[in-house]
């Protein structure tokens, strides 16, 4: 007999867990995700429990490992309960400070608390922290409440209420049209309407159909779907059993890489437990709906996060993309009708589904409703998950919620949309983001990846990086995409090396043009994006490459010299010590000098050199062959 | 089976539903230039060389006409600069490997392609996978496949099987349309190397 | 490898073909690398050609058909890292175990690999090192992270 068989029983073990369950028992909250695991969360976690077991407080005080909250920059991060108590960066060492102050004697611990850098003054909830306060956290809300692991939780939340209503009070259709009126797209990539691949695939002739999660996130610099799947893995698969409903399909897999070892983990737990509950199985509810799903592992090919390329993946073979002239909606995996929509997608059904299409599109633009999450990286202040609405600006986001670039740099560009995305200037930092905008702007939206770049990131190199995890990660079918992507990545290694000329940038677009025009599947279609993005806005860095041989950015290291400033330099020793290369010479009272040979341009005499005397030179261009060819010739001549 | 009415430069064509453009084209007398098709294999699509332009309901598209089917109304152009451009550059590319291959220095003429335009890298192999398909699809013995991704991809034998299978075949030498030595090349290594992968260990 | 734990592990997929990537990544956890004799097994119970499963093989990241130093150190280049400086990263772990990624050393003490994002990106720049994650990492403190891991196996696994 299953715990959960009807709509009736659902409510009455929500309303059991909800009363087992007084809000105002303090409650320690710890973030569990990857993050502030691989930042010592486990041992934060380990160190509450034997500080509550030796005070005998374990029955008063609860400790749980909640999902991603977001804020992965200052992990691992801790929240007491129910005063909403946001302590930052802890360490098992504070772990007893925080039990005797703030959970035995109600005071805060000062050190541990976020301080507002433009006021210097403390923040205690974190709510109220300018990093979550601007932001509109529909989705990744629930990761902080819940723990990733417990299906109690979830139930606590309203979890599965969308799908009691979706299966007994509505019929597919209207799933079907609730999911059209929200006008929900794709969060993985192109933002397909979601309601369009659905009724595709319900209406295909072929009674035996597919549901599948992608959560092969492979675009570096995005782990949204991470946090997800880890922190909430029942939400998805709510949304994931709403779909086959609407679609009229039995069978769903989950596609996840196999490098997030603890997703794979929550997620085969969150089935076994919705199995065991009968949330998953025949007659789901006492609805008479049957549905199974499989966890399939990904073995590590980021052209599997394309549709066609992960159902070839699923039916165990090498992910090469086919051919999309035939909708994978209507022959997918094993040629059968196959809907697949991205982790942040199927989390967003649930929610559509319980509070109204309406509820949804209160939020966003025009043509893009509801929210986006954003993974906020590179050179930001406050790195880290973000949901906004779609159309939020990119000004707000990178200095409202990110804080703004740190050290005194200066912003020079956004990348948006993984390795088929492209480059945003600042000169367009009041973009409203949404799928549409950021194709208008040459770039696109992808899963969400946001690598903010600073004045010391060289565009050129920023290329060069992504076509050369393109030129790997391509499946290698097709010529357009195996040999542009090679020759296009030979060029750029010749302009960042000082090898470039004349006519390069010309070499690169015809290149381009036949890649896109000519490739078998989106992943070679997009490839030439970072180049051209970076041409459309940063032509004049790829021209100073080339002619002057100079890296504006002083990021290329071929083109660059070091050099210390007779002038300038106390002999005060310390870029000699740091040296990595023990290129420097010099010694008390005697001006350090840097020997060209043996120098590799690493940088670290630069940073180390006191800013009091600001004695080593960064030189690139006729300025660093100068000064190479000189000291090459006579060293003797200084010092 | 009902029939489909499109066009293909300027001609009015007919064709049966679930033909290829190529098929459709070549029915006419228009030829199309491929280096991956075979008559008796799946379509594959990976050479990319028969790229056309395909026009439907004002929308024109770059499609490989070796897998595209015929649709009702589509307009196919199998000559625009465009398409032009898309063979010579990948011609180009195909010509840094294998460049005294007769085929592709014939097309090289055909559509003004500079064989020296991309640094010489002769791997011989240009991908069409017409050995490995001949042997996994007609032959069924597998002895030849593909491994690796990417520029690293290249074709492989099988020692095992090759050793048992292919010195009385060698019906894909034929195929190779850039040197039917280069089959025979990579499978005399394989047979003359086995134990390449260390058994060590184990 | 034992032909049991390899039939275990086929069965355990009820012998499916379309598992097959499931169960090489399955023999790849519990072996480290794939030894010739466990595919074929594979191919043999699976009814898969080799080519096919030799191509899954290369095609994939997380097989190696050699086998893999006792402890794996994987340097992120995801997009994040590199802009917060992966490659000196990479550089001083290739400079002090002597070996580029891809490799093992003679000793088969260590096997590196480099990994397009390990969905740390807060932390980067990331090395994993036997399945812990070293955020933040700076080229001067790989070497103490580097010794400290024959000692930090003994302690008992961690976060694989």
């Amino acid at each position: 007999m299953c715990r959960i068989c009807s709509a009736e029983t659902l409510e009455k073990t929500r309303q059991e867990i909800r009363l087992r369950s007084d809000p105002s028992t303090p409650c320690i909250a710890v973030c569990a995700g990857a993050g502030c695991l691989a930042s010592g969360a486990a041992e934060v976690i380990a160190a509450f429990e034997v500080e509550l077991e030796s005070r005998g407080l374990t029955a008063a005080i609860t400790t749980r490992g909640t999902g991603c909250p977001g804020f992965c920059e200052r992990g691992p991060i801790v929240v007491i309960h129910p005063q909403e108590i946001c302590y930052l960066q802890v360490k098992p060492a504070d772990v007893a400070e925080i039990v005797a102050t703030t959970l035995v004697d109600k005071q805060l611990v000062e050190r541990l608390l976020y301080v507002d850098p433009a006021t210097g003054s403390k923040i205690t909830r974190e709510a109220d922290i300018p990093f979550y306060k601007n932001q509109q956290r529909n989705i990744l809300g629930a990761n902080s409440r819940i723990d990733s692991k417990s299906l109690d939780d979830y139930l606590a939340i309203d979890g599965y209420a969308a799908l009691a209503k979706a299966l007994l009070q509505m019929s597919p259709d209207q799933v079907l049209e609730e999911i059209k009126r929200s006008n929900l797209r794709g969060r993985g990539g192109g933002g397909f309407p979601v309601w369009r691949k659905w009724a595709e695939s319900r209406n295909a002739a072929d009674p035996t159909r597919y549901v599948i999660v992608n959560a092969d996130e492979g675009d570096p610099g995005a782990f949204m779907d991470r946090a997800l799947i880890e922190g909430n893995p029942h939400s998805i698969l709510e949304g994931l059993i709403i779909g086959a409903y609407a679609v009229g399909a039995h069978q769903g897999f989950i596609y996840v890489r196999q490098e997030y070892p603890l997703a794979v983990e929550n997620v085969n737990l969150a089935i076994r437990q919705a199995e065991k509950s009968g949330l998953l199985g025949n007659d789901i509810l006492g609805s008479g709906f049957d549905f199974r799903v499989q966890v399939h592992k990904g073995a590590g090919a980021f052209v599997c996060g394309e549709s066609s390329a992960l159902m070839t993946a699923l039916e165990g073979r090498a992910g090469e993309p086919r051919p999309k002239y035939i909708h994978t909606a209507v022959k997918g995996v094993w040629d059968k009708p196959s809907v697949l929509n991205n982790v942040e997608t199927w989390a967003n059904v649930p929610l559509i589904i319980h509070q109204s299409a309406d509820w949804f599109a209160q939020f966003g633009t025009a043509g893009c409703k509801g929210t986006k999450i954003f993974s906020l990286v590179g050179k930001i202040t406050n790195t880290g998950l973000v949901e906004v609405p779609m159309g939020v600006s990119l000004r707000q986001i990178v200095e409202q919620i990110g804080g703004g670039i740190p050290a005194g740099k200066r912003f020079k560009a956004v990348q948006t949309g993984g390795p088929s995305g492209g480059c945003i200037p600042a000169s367009q930092l009041d973009l409203k983001v949404d799928f549409d905008e950021l194709t208008k702007a040459g770039s696109m939206m992808g899963s969400g990846g946001m690598i903010v770049m600073d004045e010391d990131t060289c565009m050129v190199d920023i290329a060069r990086y992504f076509l050369n995890f393109l030129q790997d990660e391509s499946c290698g079918k097709c010529t357009p995409c195996r040999e542009g992507i090679r020759q296009m990545l030979k060029v750029l290694n010749d302009i960042t090396t000082g090898k470039g000329h004349e006519g390069d940038i010309e070499l690169l677009e015809d290149l381009a043009a036949t890649t896109i025009g000519a490739s078998l599947c989106a992943l070679g279609k997009s490839a030439p994006n970072p180049v051209l993005s970076t041409l459309k806005y940063f032509r004049h860095e790829y021209e100073e490459h080339i002619k002057n041989k100079n890296c504006p950015a002083y990021a290329c290291k071929s083109l660059l010299a070091f050099n210390i400033d007779a002038d300038k330099c106390k002999a005060c020793g310390t870029c000699r010590r740091s040296c990595p290369a023990a290129a420097i010479s010099g010694a008390k009272q005697q001006v350090h000098v840097v020997d060209q040979q043996k120098c590799t341009r690493c940088g670290t005499c630069f940073s180390v050199c006191p800013s009091a005397f600001g004695a080593v030179q960064r030189l690139s261009g006729a300025a660093a062959a100068s000064v190479s060819a000189t000291m090459t010739l006579a060293p003797e001549e200084t010092g | 089976m009902s029939d489909v009415r499109l066009t293909i430069d300027g001609k009015e064509v007919t064709a049966s539903r679930g033909m290829t453009l190529l098929d459709a084209a070549q029915s006419v007398g228009i030829a199309i230039p491929t280096l991956c098709h075979h008559p008796q294999l799946e379509p594959y699509g990976g050479c990319r060389i028969c790229t056309v332009e395909a026009e439907q309901g004002g929308v024109t598209r770059l499609v490989a006409s070796c897998i595209y089917q015929v649709a009702p109304g589509l307009v196919v152009r199998t000559r625009t600069e465009k398409v032009n451009r898309i063979r010579k550059v990948l011609l180009e590319e195909m010509l840094a490997h294998a460049p005294e291959s007769e085929i592709l220095l014939n097309l090289a003429q055909d559509y003004a392609a500079d064989k020296d335009r991309f640094e010489k890298e002769p791997s011989f192999c240009i991908h069409c996978g017409l050995c490995v398909r001949y042997c996994a699809e007609l032959k069924q013995k597998h002895a030849v496949g593909f491994i690796d991704r990417g520029a690293q991809r290249e074709i492989h034998f099988i020692p095992e099987i090759a050793g048992q299978e292919c010195w009385d075949c060698k019906e894909c030498f034929p195929l190779c349309p850039t040197s039917a030595l280069q089959a025979a090349y990579v499978l005399t290594e394989a047979l003359l190397t086995p134990a390449k992968k260390p058994s060590c260990c184990s | 490898m034992e032909s049991a734990t390899i039939d275990q592990i086929i069965d355990k997929h009820r012998g499916e073909a379309s598992s097959l990537i499931q169960i090489m990544l399955d023999i790849q956890g519990e072996h480290h690398w794939l030894p010739r004799e466990a595919l074929d097994r594979v191919s043999e119970r699976l009814q898969v050609p080799m080519s096919r499963i030799k191509h899954i093989a290369t095609f994939y990241k997380a097989f190696s058909l050699v086998p893999k130093g006792r402890h794996e150190v994987h340097v992120c280049m995801g997009t994040a890292c590199h802009v917060r400086g992966a490659q000196r990263v990479l550089d001083t772990v290739q400079d002090l175990t002597g070996i580029s990624p891809g490799e093992t050393d003679p000793e088969m003490k260590f096997s590196l690999e480099t990994v397009n994002c390990l969905g740390c990106c807060a932390l980067g720049p990331v090395v994993e090192l036997d399945g812990k994650h070293h955020g933040n990492i700076d080229p001067g403190q790989i070497a103490t992270v580097l010794e400290n891991c024959e000692q930090g196996k003994s302690q008992g696994p961690t976060t694989r």
